[in-house]
């Protein structure tokens, strides 16, 4: 029997069955659904997502998903946004032209740089695995999803934009792409953003997918 | 901390699993099939290893036009967590539709985006140029000169490889894997040459496939060309080398790639 109950969102986008898979492999009893009723009654979401953020943003308010997360975000339920899952908890992006997120954390998503600290040209997408590191802001993870993994653990990146936290509290870790720093975890209370991919990350990614069923 | 300036690559280690039907198997410059056994165990095995991706590709699916990998690859997501990229057989976006549904992270595109180089476009604005992989079937016909293959290494195109890995890039290919017909299965390395043509081209990651003989091969790639991710498959189907054992050799020469302990 599991005991901790997910609702996966399916709004269109994203790798549902492998983030359903890591979820399941942590022992929880997921759901996905697009069902606006359903999600509203969630014990914790996870929302996932691959693609442009402006077609995120559409698909979930012609669902009427927008207005349900905020609810429960209100209401202090665990949330989780994976990579553009992430991406969208934000103010708005600059992705196809400024759009607006669902807000529940302040700052904007914004391309990442294309040099590195010598102005070389950067390959973007950045992809690849790439070890967290504490943001400036902190000292350790105690109190985060991060509790259970040690300062450069290794996860799978895949992206072309970054979500920046306005307040650097919210910026839990980072990761560097060719020496620039770039947002991998972020926090506001129970609403969690992740910019790889844990249900990719091999053994790491588990452990913090684990963490988040344990919130 | 660290910071990482000198070699901007995240290098990946890719195990790379050619499928026939339900089998895993093996061939020379893509050609003369062998049976080596059940994809689940090897890819199930390769990620124990370390493996930072898998890549399966169907390789007569674009002769027949069908692919079986959709049910290889659910299968595969229930306890392998690194990215899959599959390729063989991918027609539409659709096609592309049902493969991420079932698992897949990326698709890879050769056949068909010959013929039609608006599918890249296409599946590109659909899911991102994240996952859209160009897949290139490489021979040389000349001094710095390649051909595009297509059908797993049996139809000619007319078409230079560099031009058109910088043009399907232009459509929105994110990545490309890059495979020398000559090398594959051969076991006489990377073709260099062909690497290097299309790295110093092209802005997006190249995975380079087909040759790798010894754990030097591969380090012999690495430090000579801007590739940012070796298939392996020959090299690992046999036994002549694990994933830990080739990501042991890179370390030890200073290439920056993930640093794993076994799962």
């Amino acid at each position: 029997m599991s005991v901790f109950k997910v609702t996966l969102i399916d709004y269109g986008l994203g790798n549902l069955l492998s983030v359903r898979r890591g979820l399941e492999y942590c022992g929880a009893d997921v759901t996905v659904t697009s069902d606006v009723g359903q999600i509203r009654r969630s014990e914790r979401v996870v929302l996932p997502g691959v693609g442009a953020f402006k077609v995120g943003m559409e698909y979930l308010a012609r669902l009427g998903i927008d207005t349900a997360i905020r609810e429960l975000a209100e209401e202090n339920t665990p949330l989780l946004g994976i990579c553009l899952g992430m991406q969208l908890l934000f103010s708005e992006s600059e992705e196809f032209g400024l759009t607006n997120g669902l807000g529940l954390i302040h700052g904007r998503v914004v391309p990442i740089s294309s040099l590195n600290l010598d102005s070389d040209p950067l390959k973007v997408p950045s992809i690849g695995w790439s070890g967290l590191q504490l943001a400036e802001n902190h000292v350790q993870w105690s109190e985060t999803i991060l509790r259970e993994s040690p300062v450069g653990a290794e996860m799978y990146f895949v992206h072309s934009f970054m979500a920046s936290p306005t307040d650097q509290n919210h910026r839990i870790a980072d990761y560097f792409y060719a020496g620039n720093r770039v947002p991998a975890v972020v926090s506001r209370e129970n609403v969690i953003g992740c910019q790889f991919h844990p249900e990719k990350s091999g053994k790491n990614g588990l452990n913090v997918l684990k963490q988040f069923l344990l919130l | 901390m660290e910071i990482r300036k000198a070699d901007p690559r995240s290098i990946r280690l890719i195990a790379r699993l050619d499928i026939k039907g339900t089998n895993l198997i093996k061939g020379v410059r893509l050609e003369g099939l062998r049976v080596i056994g059940s994809p689940s165990d090897y890819a199930l095995e390769y990620y124990m290893q370390g493996a930072d991706e898998l890549i399966y590709m169907d390789c007569v699916a674009s002769l027949y036009g069908r692919n079986h990998l959709s049910e290889i690859v659910s299968a595969a997501v229930k306890d392998i967590f690194v990215p899959i990229t599959v390729g063989g057989g991918i027609r539409s976006s659709d096609d592309a539709t049902q493969l991420l549904r079932s698992g897949a992270d990326k698709v890879a595109v050769n056949t068909a985006a010959i013929a039609e180089p608006t599918l890249i476009s296409e599946i590109a604005r659909r899911f991102g140029s994240q996952c859209m992989v160009l897949s290139i079937e490489a021979k040389q016909i000349g001094i710095d000169h390649w051909e595009a293959y297509t059908d797993n290494g049996r139809e000619r195109t007319g078409i230079d490889v560099v031009e058109w890995a910088k043009r399907a890039v232009r459509l929105g290919a994110g990545e490309i894997l890059l495979t020398s017909v000559d090398r594959e299965g051969t076991r006489r390395g990377l073709d260099i040459g062909l690497l290097d043509a299309i790295t110093s081209e092209v802005s997006v990651p190249v995975i380079a496939s087909g040759g790798v003989g010894t754990i030097d091969d591969a380090v012999t790639a690495l430090k000579n060309t801007k590739v940012d991710a070796i298939a392996f498959a020959d090299i690992l189907h046999y036994k002549r080398a694990t994933v830990a054992e080739i990501r042991a050799a890179v370390i030890a020469e200073g290439l920056n790639v993930r640093n794993y302990e076994r799962v």
